[in-house]
């Protein structure tokens, strides 16, 4: 079934080869464009390949709802690797205080608007830590949160036992912890606080990061540092408040992910920085640093639930559901580099 | 000098340990587990060092980093037999790979007792304590079928597996389930393969929370109309539920699990597991440390189980709703037995 995309899609290719120059021309002006490109090919296959029951409203809003927390660790993955960085903990770091926050309110009993905000500090907190590791410490950002990613998870499993808050004990005693859970039906339509928030601090983001001096700093710095330095800007300074602000946005990520998953389970999510940065890549930002836009993280997210969606829809055995998402990163990375060579 | 040696080069390669010094005139023994992050092996642990500490064994612990942490496991063991252990229990994340320096530790003298994870083949460790993971499964598939009466000829049933790798246990249970169910296996070491339009489809979990939320959601896309769901573990029957609940699901659709943790048993206990099949990790440790004090005081080794190749540790279907012709106990028996 499968084939029959592929076949399309490079028919529709070729029968373009003409101006094909000048949709690498196109692209290459609006890098962000890639990513909807494959967004669209992708839902409009997979309703041919899946048939009907992936072509609702209601399935493709739950796609929505099953990336909410891959989008959410997406925003705070972009904002590291816009500074050529790269962060393998943003996981760990929403795990973790999930953990905290879950742990507060449900067995030590502390109100749910203590217990939210400290997940929140201890989001920022991590965070910080890996800004102060790169930066005082010059350590390259892969150590460092290859470091800190085994750190935090092993902090998380001490302090939760490796044991999960039970949905039930949350609804019980502190039910504003499932808050991003709650779900609203438009039409068919069913979206969770949760894709709202998502789609909300992808906006809040793209607007810092294009429109407000830290935002041009942080691409600036990503671009070249040296320059950066050499322009006036604190850069020390600034990747701190990336790595800090990371941090934060997995902090709010935690709490999403209770409503989420519905208990807080701290060996959930073991890889979701894998994903998060795959997100990232298709998403069409350079990992070089410098190069990218934040909302193509959410497209990333996007493409990947479609596809993970379509295929398991479709019945392709969880094998080839794998082997098709390592295509699509390949493929993804292909066509941005295709598209870089036009200035080459 | 060696024993030196092997720490270090297990420290250095972050072998998680602790302290493997043996007195002049203790008994050693190692327990080598999957991971120390799954509670069940947390509990084994428990069970291991209370023992050791009973009998005044000294108990040295490791664990791979995660499930399928094989190159930790080899280096543990070579620490083992370096610190002159008397014995190892373990628990193998690959049962085959394993195989060859689990021989180099027998033949240097040391009992090998594999825990819940039978070796391949399965004599190449002295003997084997383990759940009957089949029969576990099947427990829950001929209770799931027994609920159902003459319905079960028209069950759609999801099946919410391990991992897309295929490890034993998670076949063994995921099979033992359609055996109990009275569904055709096709071939036993695979699931997938079978053929019954019963089976809307396999999805993995990772047998945690989050995944069994999302591979329930793509299921009841598949067929809504989904009214048994076998899960590897409790945490992945909890994420099921969540996901059955927002399609406002949950009271039509009977869940069932494996494993006996405290967390899964009150989920039975509340309506959201129908049963469990409870298996008992601190027993297996236990009995572990036994076998191998009586093999350092006279060399006797421990014997299997009659009728099968190891030593059945035992499995009990938990439910509050007994079915005819499937033994069980209920919760409140399950809350004293579980771990975790």
């Amino acid at each position: 079934m499968s084939q029959t995309t592929s076949t399309e899609s490079v028919a529709n290719f070729e029968s373009r080869r003409g101006p094909l120059q000048q949709i690498q021309h196109f692209l290459h002006g609006a890098p962000a464009m890639v990513p909807v490109f494959i967004l669209i090919v992708s839902v409009i296959g997979f309703g041919f390949i899946a048939g009907e029951r992936f072509f609702t409203a209601f399935n493709l809003s739950l796609i929505i709802q099953q990336v909410t927390i891959i989008g959410i660790l997406a925003c705070a993955q972009t904002l590291i690797i816009l500074t050529a960085g790269i962060d393998l903990s943003v996981a760990a770091i929403m795990v973790l205080a999930s953990v905290v926050a879950g742990k507060f309110a449900v067995v030590l009993g502390v109100p749910a608007f203590v217990a939210i905000p400290a997940g929140f500090v201890i989001g920022t907190l991590c965070g910080m830590i890996n800004g102060l590791l790169v930066t005082a410490l010059r350590l390259p950002p892969f150590i460092v949160t290859l470091g800190t990613w085994n750190v935090f998870f092993a902090l998380n499993i001490w302090y939760s036992g490796s044991q999960s808050i039970r949905s039930q004990d949350i609804d019980a005693i502190a039910p504003a912890l499932k808050f991003f859970g709650e779900r609203v039906s438009l039409g068919g339509a069913v979206f969770t606080y949760g894709s709202f928030l998502m789609l909300l601090m992808f906006l809040v983001l793209w607007y810092m990061l294009n429109y407000t001096a830290w935002g041009r700093h942080v691409y600036a710095v990503g671009d070249d540092k040296e320059a950066a330095e050499l322009a006036g800007i604190r850069t020390d300074r600034l990747l701190v408040s990336v790595y800090a602000l990371a941090g934060f946005i997995c902090g709010i990520g935690a709490w999403v992910s209770i409503g989420r998953v519905g208990s807080v389970s701290p060996q959930s999510f073991y890889d979701a920085n894998l994903d998060s940065i795959t997100a990232v890549v298709i998403g069409g930002t350079s990992l070089f640093g410098g190069r990218g836009s934040i909302l193509g993280a959410l497209f990333g997210a996007l493409i990947v639930g479609v596809f993970s969606s379509g295929l398991k829809i479709a019945g392709v055995d969880v094998l080839w559901q794998r082997f098709a998402i390592g295509c699509l990163i390949i493929l993804a990375v292909g066509i941005d580099q295709w598209i870089r060579r036009v200035s080459a | 000098m060696k024993r030196t040696l092997g720490i270090l080069g297990a420290v250095a390669l972050g072998v998680g340990f602790a302290g493997p010094s043996v007195g002049q005139d203790q008994v050693g023994a190692c327990l080598i587990t999957k991971t120390d992050i799954n509670p069940f092996f947390v509990k084994m642990k428990e069970g291991a060092t209370a023992k050791a500490e009973e009998l005044g064994i000294e108990l040295s612990t490791f664990a791979g980093k995660v499930d399928g942490d094989h190159e930790t496991q080899v280096q543990a063991i070579e620490t083992c037999i370096a610190s002159g252990a008397k014995g190892i229990l373990l628990t193998a994340s690959d049962t085959k790979a394993i195989v060859p320096v689990v021989q180099q530790a027998r033949d240097a003298g040391l009992l090998v007792i594999a825990l819940d994870t039978p070796l391949e083949p399965i004599d190449s460790a002295d003997a084997t304590f383990a759940t009957d993971n089949f029969k576990a499964g099947e427990l829950i598939g001929a209770w799931a079928a027994a609920q159902l009466g003459d319905e079960a000829e028209n069950a759609k049933i999801a099946m919410l597996d391990l991992a897309d790798s295929q490890p034993s246990v998670g076949v063994l249970r995921d099979q033992g389930f359609l055996q109990g169910f009275g569904i055709d296996l096709g071939d036993p070491s695979r699931w997938g393969d079978e053929e019954d339009p019963r089976i809307i489809g396999n999805e993995v979990t990772a047998g945690n929370e989050e995944g069994g939320r999302t591979a329930m959601e793509s299921l009841m896309i598949k067929d809504p109309g989904i009214n048994v769901v076998y899960t590897i573990n409790e945490p992945a029957a909890a994420g099921a539920y969540e996901a059955l609940k927002a399609f406002g699901r949950e009271d039509k659709v009977m869940i069932v699990s494996v494993d006996g943790g405290c967390p899964g048993v009150q989920n039975v206990a509340d309506g959201v597991i129908g049963a469990t099949s409870q298996q008992y990790p601190l027993l297996m440790a236990s009995l572990g440390v036994e076998a191998i004090a009586a093999w350092a005081a006279d060399g006797t080794k421990p014997e299997p189980t009659e009728g099968l190749d190891f030593f059945d540790t035992g499995v009990s279907l938990v439910t509050d709703q007994p079915a005819e012709g499937v033994e069980s106990i209920d919760t409140a028996e399950g809350m004293d037995r579980c771990w975790g």
